[in-house]
């Protein structure tokens, strides 16, 4: 009886503590054990200051996708950015990818904004029209620096 | 000039030992690695370790980690407040939490719950000589007494961590949310933007570092009782080492800590 009771607590408690990092890792940290079925695009920026692995790409504020990875292109100075577009999400060929941050000092994600060409990208292309992220400081000196002078 | 030597000789003693009890330490951790590897294999003896170091300090993780989510709530509101960034209350509870507190307050609640009494239990089994006894019959006191502690320690520390993060993260839900008023949303919200998978791993990492260094330190204060100054004889002895395996845990678990922290 008693050798039972151990047991059964034993169990009870290992059973607890896996739910426990279930939860942690599935819901709270967001790691997935499949991939949510996409497609994969690149786009290149003259900036991307602030973005990371990982973060968010919205369309209409709707989270539609993750970046997947970031790399420097050394010929022409950009940075190449890969996103993992979920299926169901039409990108068009001449949609806009912009860098922008989240409030004033928050998280920068990319927002896709719609185009109007009826032809879509699909796996491995490239979205050509990009925005780069505004840097509040450079906004801020420009405004004070160039703003005496005439255009 | 005598009393300089003097000084200067025990300073050296003093590291000699330690560098002994710390070499005697790492090697129970081979003889145990060593001893999982041959047959024959017993997990009964496992079950039971994590009966009573996991499954017993259940109760004590839940109430602590409830209070530790409850008093992060409270002061990072208070904090947060003069920002005036309420919204980030949750992701704050839950890196602190996940990141730092939760694997070491739990490491720390099962050094002195669980740590101290394995530390006795082998102290008084070797002053009464059952540890000789064992060695007699040919069984191997290492497979028998030690490397259950430690395997359910590897184990139990890791899955109560994650007990006391998720108790904890309730902890935090109820103050800032039903006490301040904390949009919920933004709480959970913020908390699982803010999170990331490393974020839940290193917190797993530390605490299955801890449930091994825990164990070991105090299954070798306990086991080697008898090769200390100190511990020599009796009663004296035996509690001399359970004072010295809960400091020396605690005091591992918190540098061990920092090292974790800061090499990830």
């Amino acid at each position: 009886m008693n050798k039972i009771n151990v047991q059964l607590i034993t169990g009870l408690f290992v059973m607890l503590g896996i739910a426990a990092f279930t939860y942690q890792a599935v819901t709270i940290g967001g790691a997935s054990i499949r991939e949510v079925p996409g497609y994969t695009l690149t786009a290149r920026f003259d900036s991307i200051s602030g973005l990371r692995k990982g973060g968010i790409i919205e369309a209409a504020g709707v989270r539609v996708g993750t970046i997947s990875s970031i790399k420097f292109d050394p010929d022409n100075y950009k940075a190449i950015v890969n996103l993992r577009i979920n299926d169901g999400v039409p990108v068009q060929q001449d949609a806009i990818a912009s860098v922008r941050t989240q409030g004033i000092i928050g998280e920068k994600y990319i927002k896709l904004s719609a185009g109007g060409f009826p032809d879509l990208l699909t796996e491995g292309m490239e979205i050509h029209e990009t925005e780069s992220a505004v840097s509040l400081e450079e906004l801020v000196s420009k405004y004070i620096f160039d703003g005496g002078t005439k255009k | 000039m005598s009393s300089l030597a003097k000084n200067i000789e025990n300073l050296g003693a003093f590291c000699l030992n330690a560098l002994e009890q710390t070499g005697r330490t790492f090697n129970m951790l081979l003889q145990v690695i060593w001893e999982l590897l041959h047959p024959p294999y017993r997990f009964y003896p496992i079950v039971r370790q994590m009966y009573f170091i996991g499954a017993r300090s259940l109760t004590l993780i839940i109430v602590s980690g409830i209070t530790i989510g409850m008093v992060l709530g409270l002061q990072f509101y208070n904090i947060l407040q003069r920002f005036g960034s309420v919204e980030l209350l949750g992701a704050g509870v839950a890196l602190g939490v996940i990141r730092e507190l939760g694997p070491v307050m739990t490491a720390l609640m099962v050094v002195g719950r669980a740590g101290s009494s394995i530390t006795a239990e082998l102290g008084i089994m070797r002053i009464t000589e059952q540890v000789d006894a064992l060695e007699c019959m040919a069984i191997s006191p290492d497979k028998f007494l030690i490397a259950p502690k430690v395997i359910a320690g590897l184990l139990s520390v890791p899955l109560l961590t994650m007990v006391f993060d998720f108790v904890a993260l309730f902890g935090g839900y109820f103050v800032g949310v039903k006490m301040f008023g904390v949009a919920e949303g933004s709480y959970w919200n913020g908390m699982i933007d803010a999170v990331e998978w490393q974020d839940v791993r290193l917190g797993l990492e530390k605490s299955i570092v801890f449930g091994v260094l825990v164990t070991l330190i105090c299954c070798s204060r306990g086991f080697y009782m008898h090769l200390t100054k100190a511990g020599s004889q009796g009663a004296e002895g035996v509690s001399s080492a359970t004072t010295d395996a809960v400091v020396l845990s605690s005091i591992a678990v918190l540098f061990s800590d920092f090292l974790i922290g800061a090499l990830a």
